[in-house]
């Protein structure tokens, strides 16, 4: 596929004769999710009675282990064995690639005698019960000479730097526009560190089939787990079967393997029996990546009309000494609002701090924190609606590149849900509406988010019963990957649901890039469909070809799938029929898709809108979620259902974005002051009023051959800004520190007098 | 230590370590691992079963503490193929997504069913009245269920649904 234009062509998504794609069906491992029967990594029965491991993690944030005394420990009830890195198993050294084209190097456990973040794991137990293995991993006698760990981010600003290889983005002249415009905004937002927090903490079981391993783990994409296992044990890619087939969540936080994987695929090989090592929910939170905190810096010079004339958005972050991740939470921006003058950038610091990476909608998610709510103190400034502000500075094609849009329905995203919700009863003026001892307000954001496609396989069968199955190295991390697949495998083949079956999260399958950046569905379901076209070129040939068929001896192109039945106008047979007489041993076959060599000539985004109306108690300082509306915009959606709780779960992590949630750091050990689910507050229940999320019709045919787009980061995006301005506009306080808590609320309460 | 446990209807006596949580004992010894451990602390949920009819956070009580006593975890809820009520409502209504907190929630929404038919108050019910079945008591009442996916909203409509079918 070398262009967009070869998208245009119809193909049975686009189409979609029989109804199945959109179709709001039941998720397709629905049934075994409700009833308790999806095995999820740790609880995969291996096939002899597994160990147990349990991870020590370090008690400093910086220095080395001077000693280690595992004698109580390794002479406890049960204990098989203890590692620390005096004798853990020689693994290469880290980043090794053996072979060239692994997607992952080595990542070793235990590797040296440093630690370089609080809760670096640095020890395991293994005993044969779980319960002899936790209680001799607090046997483990370690000592450590520790250094002063560096992790005081607000106090690091002035050092921060360049990420290496990045450039500030400056369109026109920034500082000239800006001290020229009309009206001037320059303030500072802060937001903290967060944690996935997936319901399922990182696990792995891993057994020896001889030289061959097999790991079950939870985990976003497979082959680099594959690889980089493969590379930490020193053995061939393909000595490695990775499965992951349940997957409780994950956010991006499993994007990466951690030591569960390797120490139990170490220990499993040591000790000739399966292994299970998982993290506890507290390791989870240094353990495993977070979302750095930002320090954002928005200034926006605007005409007195509302049109944008100077537009900046630099962030400050931070990442682990040896990291080099990144938290672009400006570049979102680029492609959101016209302006001539234009500057963004980012500034990164490295600290002793446990390892930053991505977390659903990284960059959107932090960055829409700030600017969403400058526009919406610009709209004040000015006395303009916070949407006509937004819709004054729609741009005509992207505002930085200058690339036209594949497809751009902000403004109506806009529009949309502010009638839908009733934004026209909203107050300008803030603290004017009361309920009691509550100020109630409504405030709104816009959303955006990026679009991706990478490049996938798949494979499709048939049976002689006619039944397809789906084959391909991809992951469900709850996104809805089954049920699309099936949808698109029903649709191309002409068959029911029923008649379709659906195998990912193996290493042994066509690889795909599992899931992540919202690129997961279009990615993967490309090359579903082109798998499935193939397996239709097959079976059409197999009929046209095949002297008992009613189809013999017609053009093969001709050959139409509905209802389980090939045809050719009134020639036809059954699907099972066919292949039971011609092809009883079945067909298989794979397709893949990749990006169009042209697919950059356009800006592809996701678009969308957040209302919502907050209640803040002038008592306490609490803020209640009373209602909340989205509006999205992100091309053609396969599966109504599926689509709308990835969109809602979205606005729900904003809603703890904007109120609740932030890891605290202790500047004294390095470590996390919050490190479990009662203090690091994710949304619950009753913090959710009532919430909706509404797709608008679209089709974006630049983006793929199918013209979807992702969902499961968009709705995050925007949705804690439009709390923040609901909260302002509820009762006149600007908190610009998140998560926006009643002690930093009270405090603008009781100095407004309320 | 020698505990009987009914589990699901069937009596299980197992000789366990007295340290041995009633989560483990399902999940590592009966291999009923439909009961999950998310937080292993009793703050997320995803553990809760039915003890003698009552929903508890199984990772926070000892096997050996429920000799005698009747278990119900999400398997014996229902099946595949003969869906509880609850368990259809909550596919019907995409009342989660990665379903790792979905045994749990389903388990509590049995528990909790029964409890407001009970008439046990919660912070939602108007002192000295009985409680009525309505969101914000719904809301309330789950609140010790933790959804990270945030099926919030699909979760409350599931269970109102629920309530009319067992009706």
């Amino acid at each position: 596929m070398s262009s967009v234009n070869d998208w245009a062509a119809p193909n049975p998504v686009t189409t979609n004769r029989s109804g199945i794609i959109g179709k709001p069906v039941d998720r397709y491992e629905g049934p075994l999710k409700v009833t308790g029967t999806a095995p999820y990594a740790y609880e995969v029965q291996p096939p002899s009675p597994p160990a147990y491991g349990v991870m020590v993690g370090a008690s400093i944030a910086v220095g080395r282990i001077a000693a280690v005394d595992t004698a109580e420990a390794e002479a406890a009830p049960g204990v098989l064995t203890v590692w620390t890195h005096l004798n853990v198993p020689a693994q290469p050294a880290r980043g090794t690639k053996a072979h060239p084209r692994s997607t992952q190097g080595s990542k070793p456990a235990f590797e040296s005698d440093r630690v370089t973040y609080w809760g670096q794991p640095v020890a395991l137990v293994v005993a044969d019960t779980l319960e002899n293995a936790v209680a001799a991993s607090h046997l483990v006698r370690l000592t450590y000479e520790a250094e002063t760990p560096d992790v005081d981010f607000r106090a690091r600003l002035a050092d921060a730097g360049q990420p290496l290889g990045e450039q500030d983005m400056e369109v026109g002249d920034f500082d000239g526009g800006f001290a020229a415009s009309a009206v001037k905004l320059d303030e500072t937002w802060v937001t903290p560190i967060q944690n996935h927090c997936q319901m399922e903490p990182c696990a792995s079981v891993v057994w020896w089939e001889g030289d061959k391993c097999v790991a079950h783990t939870s985990i976003q994409m497979v082959k680099p787990a594959q690889h980089g296992l493969a590379e930490t044990l020193g053995i061939d890619r393909d000595a490695v079967h990775l499965l992951t087939r349940y997957i409780g969540g994950g956010f991006g936080g499993k994007g990466q393997t951690y030591d569960d994987l390797t120490l139990a695929a170490l220990a499993a090989r040591a000790l000739g029996r399966p292994v299970k090592v998982a993290f506890t929910r507290q390791q989870m939170m240094h353990g495993t990546i977070h979302r750095p905190a930002t320090v954002m810096r928005v200034r926006l010079g605007a005409e007195k009309d509302g049109r944008l004339n100077a537009f900046s958005i630099m962030t400050w972050t931070h990442c682990h000494k040896e990291g080099s991740f990144t938290e672009h939470a400006s570049n979102f921006a680029r492609a959101l609002y016209a302006a001539p003058n234009r500057l963004t950038g980012h500034r990164l610091i490295k600290l002793d701090l446990p390892h930053a990476g991505p977390m659903r909608a990284p960059g959107e998610a932090s960055g829409t924190m700030s600017l969403e709510c400058a526009m919406d103190e610009l709209a004040e400034q000015l006395g303009l609606d916070p949407v006509e502000l937004r819709i004054r500075n729609e741009p005509p094609v992207d505002p930085e590149n200058g690339r036209p849009f594949s497809q751009r329905q902000l403004v109506r995203c806009l529009k949309e849900g502010a009638q839908l919700f009733g934004w026209d009863r909203r107050l300008p003026t803030p603290g004017l509406v009361r309920d009691g001892r509550w100020l109630v307000g409504m405030g709104m954001a816009a959303a955006i988010r990026g679009n991706f496609l990478l490049p996938a396989k798949c494979s499709f069968s048939v049976d002689a019963d006619g039944v397809i199955t789906v084959r391909q190295g991809m992951t469900d991390i709850g996104t809805g990957t089954y049920t699309v697949l099936a949808q698109i495998a029903a649709e191309t083949l002409g068959v029911t649901l029923g008649e379709v079956r659906v195998e990912i999260g193996d290493s042994e399958l066509p690889p795909a890039p599992g899931s992540g950046g919202q690129f997961g569905a279009a990615s993967a379901g490309s090359a579903a469909l082109a798998a499935g076209m193939n397996l239709r070129r097959a079976i059409a040939e197999l009929a046209t070809g095949d002297p008992n068929s009613p189809l013999y001896g017609d053009d093969p192109t001709l050959v139409t799938f509905q209802d389980g039945v090939v045809a050719i106008e009134n020639k036809s047979e059954t699907l099972a029929t066919l292949i039971r007489r011609a092809a009883p041993a079945g067909l298989t076959i794979e397709g893949d898709s990749r990006p169009a060599a042209d697919m950059r000539e356009w800006s592809t985004q996701t678009y969308g809108s957040h209302y919502c109306e907050v209640g803040v108690d002038t008592v306490t300082g609490e803020v209640r979620v009373r209602r909340m509306l989205g509006v999205f915009a992100a091309g053609r959606i396969l599966n109504y259902k599926t689509a709308r709780s990835q969109l809602t779960g979205g606005m729900i992590w904003g809603v703890g974005s904007a109120l609740t949630e932030g890891n605290v750091v202790d500047p004294r050990y390095g470590s996390l002051i919050n490190q479990d689910l009662a203090q690091y507050l994710v949304p619950v229940q009753a913090d959710i009023g009532e919430l909706d999320a509404i797709m608008l019709d679209e089709v974006d045919d630049k983006a793929n051959p199918m013209g979807v787009k992702g969902v499961g980061e968009l709705g995050n995006s925007g949705a804690g800004a439009a709390v923040a301005n609901a909260i302002y506009n509820a009762c006149g306080v600007r908190v610009r520190d998140y998560p926006i808590t009643p002690d930093k609320l009270l405090a603008g309460l009781i100095a407004k007098g309320l | 230590m020698r505990t009987t446990i009914t589990v699901n209807g069937e009596a299980r006596s197992l000789d366990l370590d007295p340290r041995t949580t009633l989560l483990d004992t399902l999940r590592e010894h009966l291999k009923l691992t439909g009961a999950k451990k998310g937080c292993d602390h009793g703050q997320c949920g995803a553990c809760t079963v039915l003890v003698n009819g009552v929903r508890i956070n199984s990772c926070l009580s000892l096997a050996v503490a429920h000799d005698g006593d009747e278990v119900v975890s999400i398997e014996g809820v229902g099946t595949v193929e003969t869906l509880h009520p609850v368990q259809q409502a909550f596919l019907t209504h995409d009342a989660f997504q990665c379903g790792y907190c979905t045994p749990g929630q389903i388990c509590s929404t049995l528990g909790m069913l029964d409890e407001l038919a009970a008439g046990w108050p919660s912070q939602e019910t108007a002192p000295g009245a009985a409680p009525v079945f309505n969101d914000a008591e719904i809301r309330e009442r789950m609140s010790g269920n933790i959804c990270r996916c945030s099926a919030y909203p699909q979760i409350v409509a599931a269970i109102k649904d629920a309530r009319e079918a067992m009706a």
